[in-house]
């Protein structure tokens, strides 16, 4: 193999992501991340690839990330790689990617793929920028996104017109959006934040003509080291936020009765088919689990319906939420920032209002 | 046996922000503090120091002003602090800020029974990369998301979290460990440790000190090197008031139930 | 004159801060309404050498001033009074005169426990007939070979129930003055919790700090070995004296504290409270009333900080801590009782702790010298008779 140069730009092409996969399924950002590449790839007229790392993964999984946009799947299948250890898989992909060059790498953001990216982007010599929220490689469709996400007077703003992957996110706790690129270094790496791209409908035709293309590379023992002692899930099952079409948030204001402001916060859930959300102030507290964290550092979650209750709405927590498509606001604070993102909002008491919203859902329901 | 623990100073983004017109943070308006991850990295390592005795030095990279952050951190048992700064190094992204820092841990010196503590990630980043890519600058195995650590002769077994779970993970050192705040409760500092904080050796290494260290390829570090760069930066526009419904009584409720039957919502 | 805090002493005032919100606020309310002595902050404090603040590292303190020690007295009081005055008592009142009158010997037996938290102080002088009138002691402490008898009962005594140490103070015997009038001699005791003859009987019942531990002492033929003689006989009233010189200043921050925390929860509270359309921090009675009741806590504090400086540079500090105690103690009972006033009915009930605030104040005016042994100790250096 030649020598690897990040730096020799024009010799990389084609757009890559990294599918994850755990106990031999596929997780859903993988879904997410093929669905966001394909615009990509198809914007920059290059293959889409998948990249699976893992133990006798079943081939229906395999194909069907052609079914979720992939033109082609390297595989790389190896007893050693059954479980994610940060030496193997970042061996197998720099390899790999020093021998085919693509120029876009895209990863999901889980706590493997934070773990994974940066060790990657630094063995590779090339930039890597995480949690994005937004992708574009297209110029006049990041104008477009800038015209109704930010501030910026876009039509007298000079921008380059070139295919530099524009990878777009939060920063400083979520006060501030940047997009940063990575111009003299490929392949431009980004992680991306699970639960933001919209997965594409899965598309049969695509399954059956994917290729699938096994990789050869060496992985041996002593290459790894670090040892897997045990996997364990948490004993009870966690909250599924994200995947939640109604969520229904508690935060500080329950402080006075907490385990009736979740009981009722979990009441108003169960009318409107959700589940219960939280604010990071309730998770530090211990009154929650974190897997209901809902903010900059917990879940972000885009629900039909988001309720907050005595939520002050820092913006933290709106980092977490603020796409949700009708946001209800119920808090004592008329001055509360929540009131700012909301669609509806009630000043007052949660502990008054809470039940009584949940008796005039029960009797419309009732009534029909 | 050394304990290197990396730290960041960062504007407290969970206080007032203010955002200048051109849609930068207005840094002067915030107050400064030690990153929280990293807190919990420098109390795992005085937790290590109260079992086996080793030697603590905490390593920040930063403008002089972290100085009283090292001071402050030395006021809670810390033995020994690096400053790391010259202007050469400002405006660094993760890439570069790693290759930094990981010739400033080189220069300080890793043993065989050492480790390195980081946070899993600054409040103002937010990108949890430096540490992994000081692992890997060092040829050092990494443990991210760390939530416990025991130490079984020259082997730590750690407990790292997943989003669902957990995995037991057994590493040897020297090897590198990103700390997440499930870790432990970080101690205040002792009044005893406030007064002797700045008789604690604290050294400055600037760009003449690392820069002909292989590890430093000097075209990738600072804000002309990095490989990433800002293109654009903006805040997000304010949505438009909500509508406030008046009062927060049965009929509030009742009539909030109608709108959203009306819009189909439920 | 420079009227600026070093560099350690602004990192404990942020650190005396932190510990005051996150440990000891959550507490506070409950350990008011349930008359509960936090123990548990106490642990916490110790591991931080905030028991033994001004002493030095060989008797086991931290090796502090009494400036930063009265900042820790201050901060804890902004959020519990009760926290304030266990450090205060501790501090001034059994670690300090065992410090500034101890033997070599007594210094090293009882100042690294005290210090490091794991023995907790306190201090006998007031008894059922003598308040104000400290000579009015009844307490008797008789020679008997190798050990004292002491016979009397202390009431009123701070930390009483926790403690392990208590300095008491006790009549030795008599002597007849140049008038030929009988004066009693009084002396100063280290009694241990668990000396035959000593016990703590019921806590009091207190309109404030209920958290603090107040008992009665009784001393049934309590032995107290000879070498627990602090100083000689007869010095008793004069390290009483001095003792309390150090425990006003104690006292001081702890008021000091309160009236800072009080200002602090009205300014929140009125500007998120709306009447007539408007916030009440809006109303110029609201802005008149907390920017007098600012000025005038601003101006105790200097006193305060002013007599810390001048008792750590070792110069005579009587009277400073005199006027420190008197400013701030009736300051502290004024901006409450304002404090209260401005938050109206909401003030008055639980759900806020400003009327826990002007209740723990009341005290301040009252202990460790009321406000009129204050007017006696300044009127005296006004040389008014």
């Amino acid at each position: 193999m030649a020598e690897f140069n990040s730096k020799d730009t024009a010799a990389f092409k084609g757009v890559w992501v990294f599918c994850e996969q755990r106990e031999g399924v596929i997780m859903s950002t993988t879904y997410q991340l093929l669905s966001e590449g394909r615009k990509l790839a198809n914007d920059l007229g290059v293959e889409l690839c998948g990249l699976l790392l893992g133990h006798n993964i079943k081939e229906e999984y395999v194909k069907g990330l052609g079914g979720y946009g992939a033109d082609r799947v390297y595989v790389c299948d190896s007893e050693l790689l059954k479980t994610y250890t940060t030496d193997g898989y970042a061996k197998v992909i720099c390899d790999a990617v020093k021998e085919k060059k693509p120029e876009v790498l895209l990863i999901g953001a889980t706590n493997i793929g934070r773990d994974l990216g940066p060790r990657c982007a630094a063995r590779l010599h090339t930039g890597l920028t995480a949690d994005c929220t937004h992708l574009d490689v297209d110029t006049e469709k990041y104008k477009a996104f800038l015209k109704t996400t930010s501030t910026i007077d876009v039509d007298h703003t000079p921008f380059e017109n070139n295919t530099n992957l524009k990878m777009t996110r939060p920063a400083f706790g979520g006060h501030l959006m940047a997009t940063i690129i990575c111009p003299r270094f490929r392949p431009q790496m980004s992680t991306v934040r699970p639960g933001v791209m919209k997965t594409q409908p899965y598309d049969e035709a695509g399954a059956q003509k994917v290729v699938v293309e096994n990789l050869n590379i060496a992985l041996k023992k002593d290459d790894i080291h670090v040892e897997v002692l045990d996997v364990e899930k948490a004993a009870k099952k966690m909250v599924d936020l994200i995947g939640a079409d109604v969520v229904v948030s508690v935060g500080r204001g329950i402080s006075k009765d907490v385990e009736k402001g979740i009981k009722i916060a979990q009441d108003l859930a169960d009318v409107l088919g959700g589940v219960v959300g939280a604010s990071r102030a309730v998770v530090d507290a211990g009154w929650i689990s974190s897997d209901h964290q809902v903010g900059q550092t917990g879940k972000t979650v885009h629900p039909r319906i988001y309720v907050a209750l005595g939520i002050s709405g820092a913006i933290q927590h709106q980092a977490g939420m603020q796409d949700s498509e009708c946001i209800i606001a119920i808090n004592k604070n008329a001055d509360a920032p929540i009131f700012d993102i909301s669609s509806y909002g009630i000043v007052g008491d949660l502990f008054k209002v809470v039940p009584m919203l949940t008796e005039a859902i029960k009797a419309l329901e009732a009534s029909k | 046996m050394k304990v290197i623990v990396c730290v960041k100073q960062v504007p407290d983004t969970s206080g007032v922000v203010a955002v200048k017109a051109d849609g930068t943070m207005d840094r002067s308006s915030m107050a400064t503090i030690t990153n929280p991850d990293d807190m919990n990295a420098v109390e795992a390592a005085l937790q290590l120091k109260e079992k086996t005795g080793c030697e603590v030095i905490v390593v920040s990279m930063g403008p002089p002003p972290a100085e009283g952050m090292l001071r402050e951190i030395l006021a809670r048992g810390a033995d020994r602090a690096v400053l790391v700064s010259a202007r050469e190094f400002g405006g660094s992204d993760t890439y570069a800020t790693s290759q930094i820092l990981a010739a400033a841990i080189k220069k300080i010196g890793v043993g065989p029974e050492d480790i390195v503590f980081c946070g899993r990630q600054a409040i103002d980043g937010d990108t949890a990369q430096v540490g992994p890519q000081i692992a890997e600058k060092l040829g050092m195995p990494q443990v991210t998301y760390v939530a416990d650590i025991k130490v079984e002769g020259k082997d730590l077994v750690v407990k790292r979290m997943l989003e669902d779970g957990f995995m037991m993970l057994k590493v040897q050192t020297p090897c590198l460990l990103t700390c997440i705040k499930e870790l432990n409760e970080p101690r205040y500092m002792s009044v005893g440790g406030i007064f002797e904080c700045y008789s604690k050796p604290l050294d400055v290494f600037n760009y003449e000190a690392l820069k002909d260290d292989p590890l430093v390829d000097l075209d990738t570090i600072g804000l002309k090197g990095s490989p990433t760069n800002v293109y654009k930066s903006f805040s997000p526009p304010l949505k438009g008031a909500s509508v406030m419904l008046e009062g927060a009584d049965k009929a509030t409720c009742e009539k909030l139930v109608g709108i959203l039957d009306g819009k189909h919502l439920i | 004159m420079d009227l600026h805090l070093s560099k350690e002493q602004e990192m404990l005032r942020k650190m005396y801060h932190d510990f005051a919100e996150n440990e000891v606020k959550p507490l506070a309310q409950e350990v008011d309404e349930d008359e509960r002595f936090p123990m548990e902050t106490v642990e916490k404090m110790s591991k931080l050498g905030m028991m033994g603040i001004y002493f030095p590292k060989e008797y086991g303190g931290a090796g502090g001033d009494v400036l930063s020690y009265a900042m820790a007295v201050e901060e804890l009081s902004k959020v519990c009074g009760t926290t304030g005055v266990i450090v205060s008592a501790h501090t001034s009142l059994c670690c300090a005169p065992i410090y500034e009158h101890g033997t070599e010997e007594q210094k090293k037996k009882y100042l690294p426990k005290l210090c490091s938290g794991e023995w907790i102080g306190a201090f006998g002088l007031t008894e059922p007939g003598a308040g104000t009138d400290a000579q009015g002691q009844q307490t008797t402490a008789v020679l008997e070979g190798d050990h004292y008898v002491l016979n009397g009962s202390k009431i009123f005594i701070t930390n009483a129930g926790v403690a392990n140490v208590f300095v008491i103070i006790a009549v030795t015997g008599h002597h007849l003055n140049a008038k030929g009038r009988k004066i009693k001699d009084i002396s100063a005791f280290i009694v241990e919790r668990d000396f035959k003859g000593f016990s703590v009987s019921k806590p009091e019942k207190k309109m404030g700090i209920r958290g603090s531990s107040t008992s009665e002492l009784v001393m049934e033929d309590c032995i107290v070995p000879k070498e627990n003689l602090l100083g000689k006989e007869g010095q008793g009233f004069k390290i009483a004296m001095e003792t309390l010189d150090g425990g006003r200043i104690g006292i001081a921050s702890q008021a000091l504290g309160l009236a800072e925390g009080a200002i602090e929860e009205t300014v929140k509270y009125t500007k998120e409270r709306v009447q007539f359309g408007k916030r009440i921090s809006q109303f110029q009675n609201t802005q008149f009333q907390l920017a007098d009741m600012y000025a005038k806590t601003e101006a105790a504090k200097w006193l305060v900080y002013s007599a810390a400086m001048k008792k750590q540079n070792h110069e005579p500090y009587t009277v400073d801590a005199a006027m420190a105690k008197l400013v701030a103690a009736e300051t502290a009972s004024d901006v409450t009782r304002r404090c209260v006033q401005l938050f109206g009915g909401y003030g008055y009930t639980r759900e806020y702790p400003v009327e826990r605030m002007m209740r723990d104040a009341k005290i301040t005016e009252i202990y460790e010298g009321t406000s009129e042994v204050q007017r006696i100790v300044i009127s005296g250096h006004l040389g008014l008779k």
